[in-house]
Order: C-alpha cells, then structure tokens, then sequence
C-alpha cells in the first residue's frame, strides 16, 4: 500500500502483502455494490434486489474473518515493521470498518422490503443525493486503499461533513412528515434508520480514508475533522 | 451548558487511528551523556564515518543498525578509541564525553576505557577462574582490601544476573560456563570497574534465544544505571533493546529517532527500504 518502493528481498513476503492488499480491494470491492443496490432496492422498491444484498451479507463477514486472520498471521510470522507494519495494522482495521458497512446495507435493505409494504411517505430526493454522497466518498476511499494513494485519502476525509449536513435535513424533513400524519410515523422511522445508517457509512468510509493516509504517509490526519451532524440538537436543545 | 454529544462523534478520533504509537513517538529522551559532533573517521585514505552528529542519551539504550560496512561497528570502536591500536585509523571531529572531547590526544586512554566499558560479540572470558576474571579489571583500576574486592565481584556478578549461577564455583575455571553464561560474566568484568557507558558489539549473536533474552533483560535492567550502546545485525533486538535507534548505511547516519518511531514510522525512505527488507 505505500508509496512505490522496491521489491521485498523475500518474494513470499512480497507475495503475501499483495495478497492482503488484494483480499482488502475484493472486500471493499463487494461493500461498495452492496451499498449501492440497497439504495437501488430502496429507491425503485426492488425486493428481490433487496433480498439479494440481505443474502450477500455473510460472504463480507466471511472476508473480514479472513482478512484478519491473515493479517495475524503475517504479524505472527513475518514481524513487520514501518510502512509493512502500517499497511498490516490499517488492513486489519478496515476490514472492520468495511464489514460495519455491509451491516447497514444488509439492514437498509431489511427495512426497504418492510418499506415496500407501506405507502410512500415522501420523495426520495434527499435520500438519493446522500446516497449519491456517501457512495461516492465510500469508492474514493476504496480507491485510495486500491492505489495507496494519500491524496485521495485526505480528499475524502475533507468532504465528510457535507453528508452531515444532507443528513440533517432528511431527518428534519422526516420529523416534520411524521408530526403531519401519525400514519407515516412507520415508514418514516425505517427511512430515518436507513438515513443514518448511510450517515454512518459516511463515517466509516472517513475511518478508512484515515487509516489509509497513515499507511501510506506514517502520519495521522490532523484530528479536529469539521463535523455536521447536529441532529441530535433538533430534538433537545442545548441551554446557554 | 448542556454538552449533548452529536452522536457521530468518535471518541476515537482523538486517540488517531492507530492508538498511542504518535504519542509514544513524543516519549522525551534523557540529556546527551555522549554526544558525537561533525565526526569523521578513515582506515587510511578510506573516510568510513562522514560527519556523524548523534548524541546518547544518559541511561538509556541507543542501537545502531545497518548494513555490514555501514560504520556501526567504527563508531563503537571510536567511542572508546579501540583505533588506537591500530596504524592508519583517525578520528576527526568531536566525541564529548560530559563536555570533554575523548578523541583529543590528550585523554588518558586507560581512564577513558575504565569510563566506557565494552563487550564483544563472542564471549571472550580469560583462561582463569571466574572470580579472578573479574577481579582483574578492578585490579587495573582501584586499589581496595580483600572483602571490598569480594562485594564489588559480588555486586558486579548480581548486577549481570549471574551471580546465583556461580556463587558456589566462583574458583572454577570461566571456561566451563556456558556461552550465555561467558557472556554474562563478560558483562559482570565490563561493569566491575564501574563504567558510566557500556558499549555491546552484536552481545548475543552467538548465543542462543534464551540466552539472547536473558542478555536483552539484563541490558533493560543496566540502563537505569549505565548509557548503553548497542550494535546488532538484529533489527528486532534493536526494536526490543533500544530507546532511540540510529540508522547507517554507506558511513553516514540517515536517520536516528526513538524505536517505536523508526520502527513505525521511519522519516528516511531508505530506512523504511532496509528495515522492512527491501534494500537493493
């Protein structure tokens, strides 16, 4: 993963880096769609869609387990050190942050086959530019991972708070369907869950930008990241 | 001021990605006890040191690592001015111990080594008894009555974790112990007369794992009294050993930081390239 650099003197060490690095990309890979056909299934009440990505969810568990165990191994084995040592250390916990992505897409698209059951409560625009948003900063850092690229890894980690922000307004859109019509209370929530499911996609996808600029540069993105979500103050106000 | 906190804040966002490694790359190193500036060194016309400036902390553990011809081993040998014996070796620059330059002419050479003790890469006992093998160095140095010299052997052998070992034969000869063993006392013999740096020149490399832990222990264990350096082909005992770490390669020093740091993060690109294996 980091930056070009000669070949390693042990070819089976070479090897088993590229076979980490490859592992990571086929889960990141397989995370991406995954995301992508939930919104799809959401957006066009697709359920078979829908029941395929439900079904998919075991093959990424089944990817971090392996990735993990793999990236034990290698610490066990090959006692890594600077940019190995980091690239090991960042697979290891991207893979969690990817496998906490394929959560939220197995459960958006849980909610969706219930939310096809239910009329429409509003237009889905708000959801479908976050969803545009979080997808694309979620391929930027699998990108970033892909090609080690650190630039590209601080371009994402930037661009986080503006899904905040579409965020907070689908969740004051969604209050104020829900305070109209009790009716539209069910739907509502499922899509408010489903809203912040892909806000925390966001965050994970952030997660992995940082992670990838550490293996790559051996140093942190500066810590204070600018954050949107101020949903939590549409509720309970804080006092002066 | 009610603080609610926005649910997407991650507390672990403080800490950074990988937990405490940048904040341990802050831990402060001790003033210099020995401190290097603009040193040179050549083997007649060949310059195997080109400016080296590094300082040693006091009573911590510097390793030095690097190719075989890199300098490490010179630099050693100039710290306590082995090249002396030699024809055709010069230093040129300043090695300041406390301030005072070492490699000056002037310096009283059998002072300066009961000061800077050293210890090689195969143990090198003298034919004699063990009690003899350390009361000779001490004879060199201080003058001191029968029962002073059997507690400062006594200290010295407790103090190299192998005075429990031989307490009961320190009449035998020194060449039944075993290699870890020889090693050991060979530490014991270097820190008798009371050193304030302990050179260690690849110390376990002949020896075996266990043994090479025992030694590694003890180096951690003599640091809060002595300023140790360390040469080893063992990158993973420099990682263990040391508090800072010096990279050379080709007699210069490209890089010297603390080891969580060389080890994690090194700053050189040819540091990263040798440590992880892939020097060309």
């Amino acid at each position: 993963m980091a930056d070009e650099q000669p070949e390693h003197i042990v070819k089976s060490y070479g090897a088993d880096l590229r076979r980490l690095a490859d592992m990571t990309a086929e889960m990141g890979g397989l995370v991406e769609s995954q995301i992508n056909d939930a919104v799809i299934a959401l957006v066009r009440r697709d359920t078979a869609l829908a029941a395929r990505v439900v079904e998919a969810d075991p093959r990424v568990d089944a990817l971090q387990r392996e990735i993990e165990s793999f990236a034990v191994r290698l610490l066990a084995l090959r006692q890594p050190v600077a940019g190995d040592l980091r690239v090991i250390v960042a697979a290891f916990k991207i893979a969690g942050d990817l496998e906490r992505i394929g959560d939220y897409a197995a459960n958006a698209a849980k909610r969706s086959l219930v939310l096809s059951q239910l009329p429409a409560v509003s237009s889905l625009n708000g959801f479908q530019r976050m969803a545009r948003m979080v997808l694309e900063n979620l391929k930027g850092a699998i990108d970033a991972l892909a090609r080690s690229d650190a630039e590209k890894a601080r371009e994402v980690w930037r661009s986080d708070a503006s899904v905040d922000e579409v965020y907070n307004g689908i969740f004051r859109e969604l209050l104020t369907h829900m305070m109209e019509d009790p009716r539209n209370i069910s739907a509502a929530t499922h899509l408010l869950f489903i809203a912040k499911n892909l806000e925390r996609v966001g965050d994970h996808a952030t997660n992995i930008a940082e992670l990838v600029y550490y293996a790559v540069r051996g140093q942190e993105l500066d810590p204070d990241r600018p954050k949107g979500d101020t949903s939590a103050f549409a509720v309970v106000r804080p006092r002066d | 001021m009610n603080e609610l906190v926005s649910d997407t804040a991650r507390p672990d966002a403080a800490v950074g990605a990988f937990g405490g490694i940048q904040a341990r790359n802050a831990e402060a190193l001790n003033t210099p006890r020995i401190a290097c500036r603009n040193l040179d060194f050549f083997y007649g016309d060949f310059r195997a040191l080109k400016s080296i400036n590094l300082d040693f902390p006091d009573r911590q553990v510097t390793g030095m690592i690097g190719p075989s011809g890199c300098g490490k081993s010179t630099l050693l040998r100039v710290l306590n001015r082995m090249y002396d014996l030699y024809p055709g070796q010069r230093a040129q620059g300043e090695v300041l111990l406390d301030g005072e330059n070492i490699i000056a002419p002037s310096v009283d050479i059998n002072a300066l080594r009961a000061r800077i003790g050293m210890v090689f890469q195969k143990p090198t006992p003298f034919p004699m008894t063990i009690r003899e093998n350390i009361a000779f160095g001490i004879r060199l140095h201080e003058k001191m009555s029968k029962s002073q010299l059997d507690e400062r052997i006594e200290w010295a052998l407790s103090r190299a974790a192998i005075w429990d070992e031989v307490k009961d034969r320190l009449d035998t000869n020194a060449m039944g112990l075993s290699g870890g063993q020889q090693q050991r006392l060979c530490i014991a013999r270097t820190i008798a007369v009371r050193p304030e740096v302990i050179l260690f020149d690849e110390p376990t490399s002949a020896l075996d794992p266990i043994s090479t832990l025992k030694i590694e222990e003890l180096i951690d264990e003599l640091k809060r009294d002595f300023t140790i350096v360390i040469v080893t082909h063992n990158m993973q005992q420099a990682a263990r050993c040391a508090d800072q770490v010096a990279f050379f390669y080709l007699g210069e020093m490209i890089e010297v930081a603390p080891a969580a740091q060389l080890f994690t993060a090194p700053r050189e690109p040819k540091t990263q390239e040798y440590i992880t294996g892939r020097f060309g």
